[in-house]
């Protein structure tokens, strides 16, 4: 039975600065060829303060501070039994180079499956930027085999 | 990069662009794994891959997201995106060469937005859904 306490937990805060030459190698990563991604002059032609964070660079920044790992850790689980099951984005604004983005997670859910053999874990985090002014939130959902 | 999409151009089971990318590589999962502070060894390490129980190297779940916010911001500008979920519904391994889809499933209105919602996937070369779910767009 897993530790039904950890529900509704709440992480300490993590940030990061988001660093021009770290968002082009994630874009060069996915295989991006959209100037508005590599090329500074081109994202400032798009609207855009720097290069723009890619949609599912929030994530990244919550592993950038080990997050999805600190439920697991909580509970005592080895990593390599755990897999991720799904991911949820709600965007509110851009995250662009220069911001600095600090992000709180929780513990929203955790419930079993298949008789205790599979526990699923959710948790939510909002991502706030320098102005205090909230950019995306995550939903994360972890599942773990048991036994 | 993106087009000029407007919401009266949409019907409900339109297709937006497909996308067809080159099949994942060492390389790449290697990039990934430091652009994305994803470090696992089961995408990395052949022994390491084994000993967690898995055939091989298998690629990150979130690259294959990735590719699908590719197909989505070559569609539209980014900020036209208000949300993006996803399962995980198979693993792609090296060699998997996956394409990205999207329909639209429905058209609304919402917070004074004109809102699309479309139902997306990336599949492998054998039509097996890697990962699927869903996005919104609000649109002009």
């Amino acid at each position: 039975m897993f530790d039904q306490a950890l529900v509704g937990k709440e992480y300490p805060c993590f940030a990061m600065e988001v660093e021009k030459g770290r968002l082009r190698l994630f874009a060069q990563a996915i295989g991006e060829t959209d100037p508005v991604y590599l090329d500074e002059q081109a994202a400032r032609a798009a609207g855009y303060r720097s290069l723009p964070a890619p949609p599912t660079f929030p994530f990244t920044i919550a592993m950038e501070a080990n997050q999805p790992l600190l439920v697991l850790d909580d509970l005592g689980v080895d990593k390599t039994r755990s897999v991720h099951g799904e991911q949820s984005f709600t965007y509110y604004r851009d995250i662009c180079a220069g911001d600095t983005i600090t992000g709180r997670q929780r513990v929203a859910e955790m419930f079993e499956k298949k008789g205790g053999a599979l526990l699923f874990i959710t948790t939510e985090t909002r991502l706030t930027n320098q102005n205090d002014e909230p950019v995306c939130d995550l939903r994360t959902v972890i599942v773990v085999r048991n036994g | 990069m993106a087009q000029d999409v407007r919401f009266a151009d949409l019907e409900v089971g339109h297709s937006i662009p497909e996308m067809g990318m080159p099949p994942f590589g060492p390389v790449q999962l290697a990039l990934f794994a430091a652009a994305s502070a994803d470090h696992n060894p089961i995408h990395l390490d052949e022994q390491a891959a084994r000993a967690g129980g898995l055939p091989g190297v298998i690629a990150h779940g979130m690259l294959s997201m990735a590719l699908l916010g590719r197909m989505l911001t070559g569609w539209v500008p980014q900020r036209c995106i208000r949300q993006f979920s996803i399962r995980f519904t198979a693993m792609a391994v090296p060699g998997d060469a996956l394409t990205c889809k999207g329909v639209v499933i429905a058209k609304r209105d919402a917070d004074g937005e004109r809102l699309v919602d479309l139902e997306i996937h990336a599949e492998n070369q054998r039509g097996e859904r890697v990962v699927a779910g869903q996005a919104t767009v609000a649109l002009p």
